[in-house]
């Protein structure tokens, strides 16, 4: 069964949050939304997770007992402990005593979380309290996983192993979809969604978005135009639109340079549409 | 004048049986970007914090323009923390002239997409946008060191990439700017690292310095999910490079075996380790024993 929306429109009083998005998540892989803070990610996750009703268009997603949501916030109880976390969700889901151990312990164990189950979740490193928020989502074996952030502000090891997490769930069936402000973390979904004000800029695998960039990006040490260029360290990486020139070494891009550019292009069309 | 914006000189920071920080040490010239790293819990906020004048160390000394700090040197100082410090009730440029007024200056005009949104409410603007005003409001009156804690976290690649040339202005004016970060794409804007574990330096230069002769095995396969897979449940240390697999502590002799097992096919390649692996190769080390 494939999950996704068609046609997605939502809209908060005058604000059009996402318009006309059309996201088609695959069984067995890993789906990265990527974009700046206000581009609608958050609104996506809370559209599949049938939270915010969309205006038009129409979502394909299973029913709440099927699928697994991470707020972008914890997604678990401060107040509570790490195993009262996990017996309220479980509980919610109708697991219970020996059902719930089964499927909780192991899961636990792997998220490095086992030690810890009688500690406040709101005494647990910020790593930790996500890969609580991530067990809790995975707890009933969710056939969609959406995961809004599961990753910012945790640290390289805790978040390898959130993403074991994760991995683990997909290698077993789950479609997964999750948003991210690490563009390198972004690479290793399988399919890539870039949103911008409401709009998907771009989709695709990581490589076709790289080999689609216009033109080339090149590495320079001053400028040619300084409004379509950015600084790496010490040098800068400059966007050129219709190839670089002669004296400049095409590089290989990444997502993140992909990223930029499509911000760069969008503003030059809006700035252009508006003459 | 001092040689550092910022010393840490043996810097030890105890809390009650806890060594939370110990004897580290390194320093942030003017005009140079100095990237701060570790895991959660590997002591970066309390150094922050000392070095700032927030907290006393308990041995050492913290050196903010060549003194421990003091009323007077935190006033050329900037410090971005990662709540922000914004007032959410207050429009953008009420926030400005709050803090210029605090520190009796003339707040800065306000430029880009700040000035388009200077009368809306600090809460109804976007994070992005947040940190460019956090990051103003510092640079106001940080005429000498500036504090910032992953100052583009949450934030787009181009809104990201417009911050970071605005810290390196900074920088090339002159201020020395100590950065903590998660993010390998801000440890790349740095000038030099300091990497953290466990409250000790356990590295300090540039990327190769701190990786200092850890090798990776690239494990590159059609589906990196199933070699990820296999190879953690074999208990092999394994990071994620974009989408590639890599196995820090296992020989390629043992790697092999492992992916055979599984039944999967791969080629593999040694490369020089990154930064986040030497991380996790500590943290593995300091969980194990």
């Amino acid at each position: 069964m494939t999950f996704g929306t068609d046609d997605v429109t939502v809209s908060f009083g005058e604000v059009t949050a996402l318009e006309a998005i059309t996201v088609e998540l695959s069984a067995g892989e890993i789906t990265a939304v990527v974009g700046a803070d206000g581009a609608g990610k958050t609104t996506l996750m809370q559209v599949l997770a049938g939270l915010v009703d969309p205006e038009s268009g129409s979502v394909s997603a299973p029913g709440a007992d099927r699928l697994g949501y991470l707020p972008s916030g914890a997604g678990s109880w401060k107040n509570l402990t790490v195993a009262q976390n996990v017996a309220f969700v479980g509980a919610a889901y109708g697991l219970t005593g020996a059902d719930l151990a089964i499927r909780a312990d192991p899961i636990l164990e792997r998220a490095g979380l086992a030690h810890v189950t009688d500690r406040l979740a709101e005494q647990l490193s910020g790593g930790m309290r996500k890969k609580l928020g991530v067990v809790l989502a995975l707890l009933h074996s969710p056939d969609l996983l959406i995961l809004d952030e599961p990753t910012t502000g945790v640290d390289p090891v805790s978040r390898v192993e959130l993403w074991r997490m994760i991995s683990e769930a997909v290698v077993n069936g789950a479609t997964a979809i999750m948003t991210t402000t690490y563009t390198d973390e972004a690479e290793r979904a399988g399919s890539v969604v870039l949103l911008s004000e409401g709009h998907v800029l771009l989709s695709g695998t990581a490589d076709d978005l790289i080999a689609a960039v216009p033109g080339n990006v090149g590495i320079v040490d001053s400028p040619t135009d300084r409004s379509m260029a950015w600084r790496v360290g010490p040098v800068f990486h400059e966007w050129f639109p219709d190839g670089s020139p002669d004296d400049v070494v095409p590089l290989e891009s990444d997502l993140e340079d992909v990223c930029i550019v499509a911000d760069l292009a969008s503003q030059v069309a809006i700035e252009g549409g508006g003459q | 004048m001092t040689d550092y914006a910022l010393e840490a000189r043996s810097l030890t920071r105890r809390f009650k049986d806890n060594v939370a920080v110990k004897e580290v040490s390194f320093s942030v010239e003017f005009g140079e970007i100095v990237g701060l790293l570790g895991a959660n819990g590997a002591g970066k906020t309390t150094t922050i914090r000392m070095l700032v004048g927030l907290l006393e160390p308990s041995a050492g000394s913290a050196m903010l323009l060549g003194a421990p700090p003091s009323q007077e040197t935190q006033r050329s100082l900037g410090y971005v923390p990662q709540g922000l410090g914004l007032y959410e009730d207050l429009t953008v440029s009420e926030n400005l002239a709050f803090t210029a007024h605090a520190y009796g200056i003339e707040p800065v005009a306000l430029t880009g997409p700040l000035a388009e949104s200077s009368n809306q409410l600090v809460r109804s603007i976007s994070l992005g946008l947040q940190r460019q005003l956090a990051f103003a409001s510092a640079v106001q009156h940080a005429s000498n060191v500036l504090v910032l804690d992953e100052p583009t976290s949450g934030v787009g690649a181009l809104g990201a990439a417009r911050l970071w040339d605005q810290i390196r202005d900074e920088a090339e004016r002159g201020v020395g700017v100590l950065v903590t970060t998660h993010s390998m794409q801000e440890a790349r804007q740095c000038d030099s690292l300091v990497l953290l574990s466990e409250g000790v330096v356990v590295g300090r230069g540039t990327e190769s310095h701190i990786v200092a002769g850890l090798t990776a095995i690239e494990v590159t396969a059609d589906l990196w999910s199933d070699a990820f897979v296999a190879l953690t449940s074999a208990g092999a240390l394994v990071t994620l490079n974009a989408r590639s697999v890599r196995v820090i502590d296992q020989s390629r002799d043992s790697v092999e075996r492992i992916l055979e097992g599984a039944g999967i096919d791969a080629t593999l390649e040694i490369l020089p380790a990154t930064i986040d692996e030497r991380m996790a190769s500590l943290d593995r080390g300091t969980t194990s024993t």
